[in-house]
């Protein structure tokens, strides 16, 4: 029997999802709806926006305003509805490659505008959708099926990327904690603004199984022991961090939000006629 | 009476705006940019929301997000920028989300003659994104009649709830010339149908019984429904069954190739008698028109046929021409590619040549008197 949550928020005659066995994005998504469902807002108020790749299909089994899009263009659409109609909650669930490679520069963008957008990067390394090529996100040296010798390429790191674009608020979180995901997510949502939250995820049956990262839990356990919370992480020297990531809200200041702006430049103008 | 000196990306942005546009997202390119800088003026002054996007791709998706959320939306560009928009404009085809694509062409391949003229975007208007599709796509060929073409446009995009390609010429998105507007101006304006139904029975791809489309609710009314570039059935949910994928796709083709009566719009000139045809369209047309006067004057009997429409073509009107014609030159900014689709339809009798022209400068008269001279002559 579906849960109380999962009945009021999800389309359940969509389900099952397309996601495979021990996948992350379930987490995620859960952690999103938790959060919409703890902050109480209207669903018909809510408007989700996705790309192409795993985490994209989400919108599909959510009941809400969805939209899903073209491969990379989620936050694009995302900036025409919410600058639209200002008073939608927009959230963009998006994945590593999606968001950061094809659709790298709508992301730079919609952070240097700020525009009150919450987006939510399902990062699991890999373009799972297509096989398990590697991804702006993949670890150097790991593999994947268009890097079978190991990738030579550096990856991002996609919060310090959101940060200097200008996003008022940046956190990252992962698939084990997924209490801890869903208290950034629902602050995110909060802010005014633009918010990233990097949703540290799992791909078992790709990436995992070309860098031998051995089970589901095997590769969940792996983000428990290399996840260091924000204020232990500003406290060890850098050799200690040699392999573990910073979770938890990492940035969070106040700036102009674009579609507020936007109702001011529209008051000055009117005014002036 | 309004009696103005215009330009024809000014005329667009004129248009546009009498025909409801409320959003505008887009990124600079010559030579369209003024329909951008015009719409970031004009548009808070009535509310109105314009948006420079980061790129020509997130120019058209953010001017569909704003039609999704309920806002009349354009876009427009030039060659490279339409290039880099048709997957988008695929997108709004199969999501059948309404939106104006201006192409204010120029000569290409790639950066090709940035600020030189051509009409070189006819195929890629009609075949520019991948997959079966059928398009709108229309062509004036004044300042006035950009004009009205472009209130055309978004009744058409909003009536069939497609994306409809404006094309226009450097020459006369540039060109400056008078318009009068009247003041009270009862040009049709045409507002997408909204839900009949409540959301409990709301289905957001049910085409209503006598209706062309479905009934399009914006996002945030109460609707909650799923857009996908997915197939989808009318629910509105991803199908992977062929039946779902052949309904949808003969539907979304049909509403287009069944309405080709209300749709398709041409002008003619000294036809009525003519034995001799020019296909021309945009500036050109204006050329191949002073070219008819030069050759009636010399006794040869020649009309001009002008599709306003180009997508879906004038097929029967131009079936009926290549019967009744000995001759029809397609006079054109390129290398011939509407002289394909004139070919095909009024080939089968009559004799159809083309006269094209593709580095940057315009067709004279002059070339086109000469050119159907020779070629009666010879």
């Amino acid at each position: 029997m579906p849960s109380e949550l999962v009945k009021e928020y999800f389309r359940t005659q969509n389900l099952a999802h397309i996601w495979c066995p021990g996948c992350g994005n379930g987490i995620v998504t859960r952690a999103i709806v938790k959060a919409i469902d703890a902050l109480g807002l209207n669903k018909d108020d809510v408007c989700i926006v996705s790309g192409i790749g795993c985490s994209s299909r989400a919108p599909g089994y959510l009941d809400f305003n969805t939209l899903h899009t073209t491969h990379g263009r989620a936050l694009a659409f995302a900036t025409g509805v919410k600058l639209a109609n200002p008073k939608l909650n927009v959230i963009v669930i998006t994945g590593d490659g999606d968001s950061s490679a094809i659709g790298g520069n709508h992301l730079i963008h919609a952070c240097r505008r700020n525009i009150d957008i919450t987006t939510i990067v399902f990062n699991n390394n890999t373009y799972g959708m297509t096989g398990g090529q590697f991804s702006p996100t993949t670890p150097t040296g790991d593999k994947g099926t268009t890097a079978p010798y190991g990738s030579i390429d550096p990856n991002f790191d996609l919060c310090n990327l959101a940060q200097a674009a200008g996003a008022s608020y940046v956190a990252r979180g992962t698939v084990y904690a997924a209490n801890a995901l869903e208290k950034n997510i629902k602050e995110a949502i909060q802010n005014k603004g633009f918010s990233f939250v990097e949703a540290m995820s799992t791909c078992p049956t790709y990436y995992g199984r070309k860098n031998k990262k051995g089970t589901a839990v095997d590769m969940v356990e792996y983000l428990r022991d290399h996840a260091i919370m924000k204020a232990a992480w500003d406290k060890l020297p850098d050799e200690k961090k040699e392999g573990k990531f910073v979770v938890g809200k990492l940035h969070h200041i106040e700036r102009p939000e674009y579609t507020e702006q936007y109702d001011k430049l529209i008051e000055r103008v009117r005014k002036v006629d | 009476m309004a009696i103005k000196l215009m330009q024809g990306n000014e005329a667009c942005v004129a248009g546009a705006l009498k025909a409801g546009m409320r959003f505008y997202a887009g990124y600079p390119i010559t030579p369209s940019t003024e329909i951008a800088e015009l719409s970031a003026e004009a548009l808070p002054k009535v509310g109105g929301k314009f948006i420079q996007m980061e790129d020509e791709i997130g120019g058209i998706a953010a001017a569909l997000g704003g039609s999704l959320a309920g806002l009349k939306s354009m876009t427009a560009t030039s060659g490279p920028g339409f290039s880099l928009k048709q997957e988008n404009i695929g997108y709004a085809i199969i999501t059948e989300t309404p939106i104006v694509i201006v192409n204010v062409q120029r000569s290409g391949p790639s950066t090709g003659l940035p600020t030189s003229p051509a009409q070189g975007d006819i195929m890629q208007a009609r075949w520019g994104t991948h997959g079966d599709h059928s398009i709108i796509a229309l062509y004036p060929s004044s300042v006035r009649e950009i004009y009205y073409t472009t209130i055309r446009a978004f009744n058409l995009a909003e009536k069939y709830r497609t994306p409809v390609i404006l094309l226009l010429d450097e020459i006369i998105g540039h060109m400056r010339e008078k318009i009068e507007i009247p003041e009270n101006d009862t040009v049709e304006i045409y507002d997408r149908k909204t839900p009949s139904v409540g959301p409990e029975e709301y289905k957001a791809y049910k085409v209503p019984q006598g209706a062309i489309v479905p009934e399009m609710a914006p996002f945030g009314t109460g609707y909650r429904f799923h857009v996908t570039g997915l197939v989808h059935d009318e629910t509105g949910f991803p199908s992977g069954n062929e039946q779902v994928a052949e309904k949808l796709l003969n539907r979304l083709m049909d509403k287009i190739e069944d309405n080709i009566e209300d749709i398709v719009t041409y002008d003619e000139y000294m036809m009525e008698d003519a034995e001799i045809g020019i296909v021309s369209f945009g500036a050109i047309a204006r050329s191949s028109m002073a070219a008819v006067d030069t050759l009636r004057e010399q006794g040869i009997k020649v009309g001009l046929f002008r599709p306003v429409t180009i997508w879906p073509s004038p097929e029967k009107r131009l079936a009926e021409l290549g019967e009744k014609l000995s001759s029809i030159y397609v006079v054109e900014l390129n290398a011939g590619q509407y002289f394909l689709e004139v070919d095909r339809i009024a080939g089968k009798k009559c004799r159809i040549e083309k006269y094209g022209k593709f580095n940057g400068d315009i067709i004279t008269p002059e070339e086109i008197v000469a050119f159907i001279k020779e070629d009666q002559n010879a």
